[in-house]
């Protein structure tokens, strides 16, 4: 029996989300079940009484928000901890500040942060469940649970689900986490970009990826289109042409017609139109990108609901 | 407090007794008796045919008697860096784990690039247990622009030249370094890595590193520094190129190369580059954190074929001791480096002999007379009569389980704790002296 470790460490708290690579099956369907029956204006209050400290480390509209509406409306008390403005700033550790913000009261710490790991961490050292809220590169999975929940109002289910994820892909916590979620339930994904931004082993997180350099290869027969955000001041590190990138893999109306007439468009935001896609295909019919956002509050519910409440 | 007082003596006689002496450079791989006196390897004879008497005996029966090990690549941390380990208790670590002479390396506060520094690290003050011989910065403060005084830093007892941390990555500056290391016979010691293309990296590239989300160094950055070393080897007659901490599959190619036309290139690989891979980094453990980055299975495999087949010319641990608040951080800013000489031994005979069957003799060589061959150090690596009286006694069949809790390092930053392992030191002697006895 050989252990890796040579510091005092725990085993993450229950009700902790670290990731969806190693969440169980029945957990995930667990979550989305409990998600469908949340309804942010007429929630229970499961939450009285329970401190929720929000940690972010790095920018966020969406799921910072979408966390503390979640939290709230269960009745919870709500901190929002920045780096600027903190003690962060003066150098404090990510362990002092987990352990001062349990002295403080934590029930729970939703954390986002640019290092990959850092709720994991975190999570062995502290005995109340630790929310991942996006950690550098690696995983996103409340973001990949709300889209699941999303794709599962247009489509039956994942089993033999063609989707197509285009984009940065190396940067991106979202596309791995989706990896994850969607393969595991049946889906069939096919990973578009360029070599830089897409490299081969890519296809080794899961079983059920497959690469193409061709968005038209990508897009036929799709039923769903997940578009990532792709950053200029990256393209330009990489030498990769703006223009060019954009003629290979902008997604436009006359490419979403590739895909199949019931075919939906996500995006996990935040979105630059005219970059990785165009105004006409963000407010055209088959985008769910408002959706996606909307349903991030029951979807959060849920998870701080199986954290910290009784959940059913 | 007599029994103290005996101890601390100098052993002016010690016969070792009953053991199965095993020292590849003498080409002997038997029983024999061993007499040390007076800091030097007096006898070896056949079982109870040593002539002189000795003051002490060791009886080493079941034991296997080796010449003193040689840890080429050890992180000391003095000057500057005592909270993670000092050259007392770095080379108390390397006593337990059977090593009698290593050789510091020179990144340290302020970086070890003059001769005062070098002599400063061999003065007895510092308190070494075993022989500490310093390899001295190639170029000043390691800045990998101009280089140092080599000879002035080999006369006062550098062994040998190296930036290691970071690559000597100018192309003139090392060949400059290799031409100036031939004229002295002073060996160049290259870690191995194109800095350009492991900016901000924490791991080796390859599908580990993309399902952890981490920035990943991929091999050729090793493997091309060491192919463009050894054509300048192969080109500058006489020079000397030691190739650190080897860990790809491309870099042993290299030097596989390069010893075929006779240029004088040499490696070493770690105990952790042939036991881990880069998926036991797991979730985010900082103890498998080290440059050169714990690789894949291909070139785990071909580094385990190097050792055996003599390619390889030395084990060498790269004991890189930091403290607990360097290590418990998100893994990308954590330190690079584990400690690693008191589990050498150990994993060399648990993996390398109990499981990919190397036989034991080769695994002493690349303990003792390998690492004595690279840095020429003379009268040791060997016990033959006359040489320095540095021996390591060891049990190759004692299973013992590694508590990171009981080590002597200052620092417990292994991914070893707890493991249960075959091989075990008994007894480390350096100059006559026993300096480590297990309890």
């Amino acid at each position: 029996m050989h252990r890796l470790h040579s510091y005092a460490m725990n085993k993450p708290a229950r009700g902790s989300l670290l990731g969806i690579e190693h969440l169980e099956d029945k957990e995930i369907l667990g979550l989305l079940k409990l998600a469908r029956r949340m309804d942010p204006r007429k929630a229970r209050p499961v939450l009285r009484n329970k401190r929720v400290v929000l940690l972010f480390y790095e920018p966020s509209t969406r799921t910072r928000s979408s966390f503390e509406i979640a939290a709230n409306s269960m009745g919870a008390i709500t901190t929002l901890v920045e780096s600027s403005g903190s003690s962060i700033e003066k150098g404090e550790s990510l362990l002092d500040t987990a352990y001062t913000l349990r002295a403080v009261g934590a029930d729970a710490i939703v954390i986002r942060h640019p290092a990959a790991g850092a709720p994991h961490l975190m999570a062995k050292h502290l005995d109340i469940p630790v929310i991942n809220a996006g950690d550098g590169m690696h995983e996103h999975p409340s973001q990949a649970l709300l889209d699941a929940f999303t794709i599962l109002k247009h489509k039956k289910s994942f089993k033999g689900l063609r989707v197509a994820i285009v984009g940065d892909i190396l940067h991106s916590r979202v596309a791995r986490s989706a990896c994850h979620l969607l393969t595991r339930f049946g889906a069939k994904v096919a990973l578009c970009g360029p070599a830089e931004l897409v490299p081969e082993f890519a296809t080794t997180l899961a079983p059920g990826l497959h690469i193409t350099r061709h968005i038209e290869e990508a897009l036929r027969g799709a039923d769903v289109i997940m578009l990532l955000r792709v950053q200029q001041e990256r393209l330009a590190g990489l030498k990769i042409n703006l223009q060019d990138y954009m003629a290979r893999y902008q997604m436009t109306t006359a490419r979403q017609k590739l895909a199949k007439r019931d075919a939906i468009v996500m995006h996990p935001g935040p979105i630059i139109r005219g970059l990785e896609l165009t105004s006409e295909v963000v407010d055209g019919p088959q985008s769910v990108i408002v959706d996606e956002v909307r349903n991030g509050v029951p979807t959060r519910m849920a998870i701080l609901a199986r954290a910290l409440g009784k959940a059913r | 407090m007599p029994n103290v007082k005996n101890q601390r003596r100098e052993m002016a006689s010690l016969l070792i007794k009953g053991g199965h002496v095993i020292d590849p450079a003498a080409k002997i791989n038997a029983p024999m008796d061993i007499l040390l006196r007076e800091g030097r390897v007096a006898e070896v004879a056949l079982p109870n045919k040593t002539r002189g008497g000795a003051d002490e005996k060791f009886d080493a029966r079941g034991l296997i008697v080796a010449p003193g090990f040689i840890d080429l690549h050890v992180h000391l941390r003095e000057p500057g860096q005592s909270y993670k380990e000092t050259i007392t208790t770095g080379t108390a670590a390397a006593a337990a784990g059977g090593f009698t002479s290593v050789c510091t390396m020179p990144n340290t506060s302020p970086v070890v690039d003059t001769e005062e520094w070098v002599a400063w690290l061999r003065h007895p003050d510092r308190g070494a247990v075993v022989n500490v011989f310093p390899v001295a910065a190639a170029t000043r403060a390691s800045r990998g622009s101009s280089l140092t005084d080599f000879a002035a830093l080999q006369r006062a007892g550098a062994v040998a030249v190296t930036d290691d941390g970071k690559p000597i990555h100018d192309d003139e500056v090392m060949r400059a370094a290799l031409r100036l290391g031939a004229e002295l016979n002073l060996p160049v010691v290259q870690h191995a890595e194109d800095t350009r293309f492991t900016e901000q990296c924490s791991i080796h590239e390859g599908p580990t590193s993309f399902r952890l989300g981490l920035r990943g160094m991929p091999a050729a950055a090793e493997g091309n520094v060491v192919d463009r070393d050894v054509h300048f080897a192969q080109q500058i007659r006489e020079s000397r190129l030691h190739v650190a901490h080897l860990s790809t599959s491309d870099a042993l190619k290299a030097v596989r190369r390069g010893k075929r036309a006779k240029a004088r290139v040499t490696c070493e690989v770690t105990p952790h580059h042939f036991t881990l891979l880069d998926e036991d980094v797991g979730e985010y453990n900082t103890n498998c954190k080290m440059n050169p980055p714990l690789r894949s299975a291909t070139d785990r495999e071909a580094v385990l074929v190097g050792l055996a087949d003599g390619t390889v010319d030395a084990i060498a641990t790269d004991h890189a001791p930091h403290a607990t608040h360097e290590k418990q951080v998100e893994f990308e800013r954590a330190a690079f480096g584990i400690t690693g000489l008191e589990t050498a031994l150990a994993l060399a005979i648990t993996r390398l002999h109990r499981e990919h069957k190397i036989p034991l003799a080769r695994i002493v060589d690349l303990f003792t007379a390998g690492p004595a061959r690279v840095f020429d150090l003379r009268g040791r690596g060997s016990l033959a009569r006359g040489n320095f009286a540095d021996v390591t006694i060891f049990d190759p069949k004692k299973r013992w389980t590694f508590e990171a809790a009981k080590s002597r390092s200052l620092s417990h930053n292994t991914p070893f704790d707890g493991w249960q392992f075959i091989g075990k030191v008994v007894a480390t002697i350096v100059s006559g002296k026993v300096v480590h006895r297990a309890d």
